[in-house]
């Protein structure tokens, strides 16, 4: 199974260089001419952005999933999501991004921000439902905060360039993107990756994992500062992405079975494979601009979320 | 051996287990009683290690159980929860393994050692056909023997054990209480809290808890008088020995 999800998501990637408005075979990859461009340019960093996006995010999902014994946990609920498109508005809104990193470096400053909220509010000994509601605070207050800042945009093309923004796309990200956004992104995964066993042990509920000789709270700041990391720069250079990170996991639990860490990896390639996919069907479909992202991922995710649920439930049945 | 001195333990504002002391040897089964609200899973999870104490200790071999590490501790205790239905559905084996996560370093995969010892604890918990089967298709006393597998599969040096027989019937009671039998034989300490007062009979020790107080400790012959009992519940229980065994009714 492992194979096979490598497979494809070699296939979505090369997939994704090769799909667009423009079509570019193999051979014209690496040729000097207009297509070369284009790859080189422009279809690469957005297939490795998508690829990496879609892992970290499918990854986030799995652990946040785990974490808070929940399956409808996502990184939208700890509100690292909205924090980071808050800080990416806010760059916006002030002209920021004007300069190289300002977007980058006030959306990461966001998610930061969020984690360190996190920490304060949920405490060192607030379990998972601490930790939920916490996480609810800073998003609506962080969704609260981006409406206002549209509300009082200046003039109606910055509030047209925050919402453009927001609603999440790879559209024109450049090798500058991929170079800023990637360290953190690996550094996120890896410490999220590093929690596969703390999130078996509490398979069997708090007291049980901590007998196990791990320490909970300990496990929630790896996934706090891991989550923040790698969805925060996620959004930094995408805007938020929906969906990917609530869906993945539920698909991969249902092909290899349901412990915890068996599914991380595996839900990082499914996330890459969804949002490689998504991304190339954006591009492919007809018309003058876009589909945005994260509003295709949404509508192509939420049917196949309410299918999914439905087979769950009759086999529960 | 475990030796608690003047242990007092409070959660929030409520001081649930008040200047406890007793000892506790290895291969012997210590039935700990009394009423709802006594404090017994309090104790356990103390022992356990994992509420602290607010005054007085607990020693694990001479040693003060929050010096151990928790990785060591985890190897040496075996605490088997009251509740917690498994948040996902694992195979009754992978349950079970998890259970040898102490033994293991971060990114390692399961040794030959641990899957022997996993299919050793279904065995002896006579969950072995089960090893392939989603948890969640269990009965609930299939599921609450798996998860007993999950704590011998760690080969802890103490059990601990809160409310082993909750969810079993008759056959599998005896069964679970001739599991800590035996693992007693082999030199382990097992501690469980019992509501059923026949089965705390069958145990080597028992230890008696009422609001937070300790009652008696001892040899169950000599801890099971009507006098104590009627202590800990506030009424009459009349006691039979007969044939080696001892049989608690409730007097009429």
């Amino acid at each position: 199974m492992k194979k096979l999800l490598i497979l494809l998501t070699i296939l979505a990637f090369l997939m994704s260089l090769m799909a667009g408005k423009v079509w570019i075979a193999p051979t014209d990859w690496f040729s000097d001419s207009a297509n070369g461009w284009i790859m080189a340019e422009l279809r690469l960093p957005r297939a490795i952005l998508g690829l990496a996006i879609g892992a970290v995010l499918g990854l986030s999902g799995a652990v946040l999933q785990g974490y808070l014994r929940n399956p409808l946990a996502d990184p939208t609920v700890v509100g690292v999501s909205s924090s980071a498109a808050l800080g990416g508005v806010t760059a916006i809104f002030l002209g920021l991004t004007a300069y190289p990193l300002g977007l980058f470096a006030c959306a990461m400053l966001g998610a930061a921000l969020a984690m360190l909220l996190l920490a304060a509010m949920a405490g060192r000994s607030g379990g998972p439902l601490g930790f939920i509601l916490a996480g609810m605070v800073l998003s609506t207050l962080a969704g609260s905060l981006t409406a206002f800042l549209i509300s009082i945009a200046p003039n109606p093309f910055a509030a047209s360039e925050i919402i453009a923004w927001l609603m999440g796309a790879l559209t024109d990200r450049g090798m500058d993107d991929v170079i800023h956004a990637l360290p953190f992104m690996a550094a996120g995964g890896a410490i999220l990756l590093g929690t596969g066993r703390a999130l078996d042990a509490l398979t069997l509920g708090e007291d049980a994992a901590r007998s196990l000789g791990f320490n909970p709270a300990r496990e929630r700041w790896m996934i706090v500062a891991g989550v923040g990391l790698a969805v925060g720069a996620s959004v930094a250079v995408s805007g938020v992405v929906g969906f990917v990170g609530l869906i993945v996991p539920h698909f991969i639990r249902s092909m290899i079975g349901e412990r915890p860490s068996s599914i991380l990896f595996p839900s990082a390639l499914g996330g890459a494979i969804l949002t490689l996919t998504a991304d190339s069907l954006v591009r492919l479909a007809p018309g003058v601009g876009e589909v945005r992202l994260g509003i295709a991922m949404a509508v192509l995710g939420a049917p196949f979320f309410f299918l999914l649920l439905t087979r769950i439930r009759m086999k529960a049945t | 051996m475990i030796t608690v001195e003047h242990l007092t333990l409070s959660l929030g504002s409520r001081t649930v287990l008040r200047n406890i002391s007793f000892t506790l040897e290895c291969g012997r089964v210590v039935a700990i009683i009394g009423p709802n609200g006594a404090g017994k899973t309090s104790l356990i999870r103390a022992l356990a290690g994992l509420i602290p104490a607010q005054s007085g200790r607990i020693l694990l071999n001479d040693q003060p159980i929050d010096a151990i590490s928790r990785t060591e501790r985890a190897r040496r205790i075996g605490y088997l929860p009251q509740d917690g239905e498994p948040a996902w559905n694992v195979s009754a084996f992978e349950l079970a393994a998890l259970g040898r996560l102490p033994h293991r370093s971060r990114f390692s995969a399961p040794s030959n050692d641990d899957d022997d010892a996993v299919f050793a604890a279904l065995a002896s918990t006579d969950t072995t056909r089960f090893a392939g089967r989603p948890i969640g298709t269990l009965s609930g006393g299939e599921r609450a023997r798996v998860k007993m597998a999950r704590v011998l599969a760690g080969d802890p040096d103490w059990i601990l054990a809160d409310e082993p027989l909750a969810n079993l019937d008759p056959p599998h009671q005896r069964d679970m209480l001739a599991l800590l039998g035996s693992a007693a034989k082999t030199g382990k300490g097992a501690i469980a809290v019992l509501h059923q007062l026949d089965a705390a009979a069958q145990a080597d020790d028992v230890l008696i808890l009422k609001e937070g107080a300790l009652i008696a400790c001892g040899p169950a012959r000599e801890v099971l008088t009507p006098n104590h009992l009627e202590a800990a519940f506030d009424m009459r229980f009349e006691i039979i020995q007969q044939a080696g065994r001892i049989i608690i009714l409730p007097e009429a």
